[in-house]
């Protein structure tokens, strides 16, 4: 089953410290030489910061466009894994693992099953 | 004849259907083809047994008639779809040797009611979804009687369960017992199912009734299976031993009217001795094993309180000393309010007030508990006014309709004293 994680951090403007940096490359090498080497990473990407970020919203049938992340939260989407787990108790393990670039050991990860697209002939 | 085997199917499925259904979804993979396989064969049942009696072990015999049913249901969806799928292989390699001995070897793995409590108590779920499942299926209660004991419309009871079962399903939560390295944090979250199934029948948070012992039971009986499928965990002998000395005094902390005495107040001739007997000794062997964990140690102070013969006979500096430890291993707003109630009983009134004085108010303000013992500690001081104050306080932070009774009664034998 594939499973995507969506890593949930806060962005701030005073930048890591070298310590932080460190940390969080170390983690994420070592959960993609891992599952690299399982065979099973499918797919990882790290996203801008949301103040990149533009939001096509459709209103009444027309496109909307706006400077912005889609929602301001606390946390922002920063970027994401798809990793193939037998069930959802190893994807919980996995997400155990992976950093999110938070103060003080915070933020998260949402598990969210992969569904199976339509084959493109019948969509 | 037709009454009897009415009466018995009735009583194997309140004590074995989650036995049955855990085997069944083992061997099907899916909660909704392992019920309907059971419902189908308890119908079996009800239409065969009057006219060819009663079999030997009931249960091995719905059990084998709801696992010939899984079979007929992937032989008729095989021909229907030819395409493989793990269930149909699996049962494939089954009916090779289809005989009554197959069929009772699969009735025999101890495992299967643990795998269905630790997939039903999967903390992806929400936890009104865990206790739901878990009382469906463990414990064979019906929809209806769900929202009887929740006080909740059946369709809210129904929606619950079959969004929790499609969870299962769609997000892939397995259906196996975790891991050694995994078990002490979903064991936690087991205990925290049957710990909150207790609570809800003990002090019902609606209603007006203060007691739901159906609820009490099922909570004992699902604490029991547990001690029962994983003995070396001492946390669950204690949580085992907390709900038995908790429930002992059902009969003393409700009034013929329905309305609640305090501990101290009771009859404690109409606590039940059995249930505080094994209690004890669950405590004490739990305690043995060196492993303390927060429901053996409320289970301890429980046990305190269990045997003084009289009020005054408490151990009081006994039960602030495990409070204390409670508050070092695992501290919340909560213990700290129980532990300055038992240094106001051990030490003096003043002292475990000044301590309440100095709690986190802000997560404490609206637990009507915490203004209820306040009030308590101050009524005993004889500071009458601001125990009203506080009764006053506590009173629309419940939402049980015999607790505010209770602290009515308060308020107006302390106007009367005036």
């Amino acid at each position: 089953m594939r499973y995507m994680f969506l890593i949930y951090s806060q962005e701030t403007d005073e930048p890591l410290s070298d310590d932080e940096i460190k940390r969080v490359r170390a983690g994420h090498k070592a959960v993609m030489e891992d599952a690299g080497r399982k065979g099973i990473l499918l797919g990882v990407e790290r996203l801008k910061r949301t103040s990149t970020a533009t939001t096509v919203r459709m209103k009444a049938g027309l496109p909307l466009t706006i400077d912005g992340p889609f929602a301001e939260t606390k946390e922002q989407l920063a970027g994401y894994y798809i990793l193939e787990c037998k069930d959802l108790d190893e994807a919980i393990e996995w997400s155990k693992r992976i950093p999110t670039v938070c103060r003080g050991n915070e933020g998260c990860i949402e598990i969210r099953p992969v569904d199976d697209l339509p084959k493109l002939n019948e969509l | 004849m037709s009454f009897d085997a009415k009466s018995i199917a009735e009583t194997v499925f309140r004590q074995e259907s989650g036995r049955i259904l855990a085997t069944l979804i083992r061997i099907s993979g899916s909660f909704d083809r392992a019920e309907e396989a059971m419902q189908e064969a308890f119908a079996s049942a009800l239409a065969s047994w009057p006219e060819l009696g009663i079999p030997q072990n009931p249960a091995a015999w719905i059990t084998t008639a709801a696992h010939r049913k899984l079979i007929d249901q992937s032989r008729r969806e095989k021909v229907r779809d030819e395409k493989q799928d793990s269930l149909r292989y699996e049962i494939e390699n089954l009916t090779t040797s289809n005989s009554d001995e197959s069929d009772e070897a699969f009735m025999h793995f101890p495992d299967d009611r643990l795998r269905l409590i630790f997939t039903c108590c999967h903390p992806a779920l929400k936890p009104e979804a865990q206790v739901s499942l878990t009382l469906k299926t463990l414990c064979g209660l019906t929809t209806p009687e769900l929202a009887k004991a929740f006080l909740i419309p059946e369709a809210t009871v129904a929606q619950r369960i079959v969004r929790a079962k499609r969870k299962i399903d769609e997000a892939g939560i397995p259906y196996v017992v975790p891991s050694a390295d995994r078990l002490p944090e979903r064991l936690a979250s087991v205990q925290a199912v049957i710990y909150l199934i207790f609570n809800e029948g003990y002090i019902a948070t609606t209603g007006d009734r203060l007691i739901r012992t159906d609820l009490c039971g099922e909570a004992i009986r699902l604490a029991r299976l547990l001690c029962e499928l994983l003995p070396g965990e001492p946390e669950n002998q204690g949580l085992l031993a907390l709900v038995l000395l908790h429930d002992s005094r059902r009969d003393a902390r409700v009034s013929e009217a329905g309305d609640l005495i305090p501990l101290e107040e009771q009859d404690r001739s109409l606590w039940h001795s059995g249930q505080i007997y094994e209690g004890l000794q669950l405590v004490e062997q739990a305690l043995r094993a060196g492993a303390v964990g927060p429901f053996q140690l409320q289970a301890a102070i429980a046990a305190v309180h269990a045997q003084a013969k009289t009020p005054g006979e408490t151990d009081w500096p006994q039960i602030a000393a495990l409070y204390g430890e409670l508050m070092r291993r695992y501290p919340s707003a909560v213990v700290s309010l129980n532990q300055a109630v038992a240094i106001a009983m051990s030490e003096g009134l003043e002292k475990g007030l000044t301590l309440m004085d100095n709690l986190d108010a802000a997560e404490l303000e609206s637990y009507h508990l915490y203004h209820s013992a306040r009030a308590e500690i101050l009524r005993r001081m004889g500071r009458r006014n601001e125990a009203i104050q506080e009764y006053e306080r506590a009173l629309p932070l419940t939402t049980n309709a015999v607790e505010q009774r209770y602290l009515r009664r308060r308020i107006d034998e302390l106007n009367r004293t005036l």
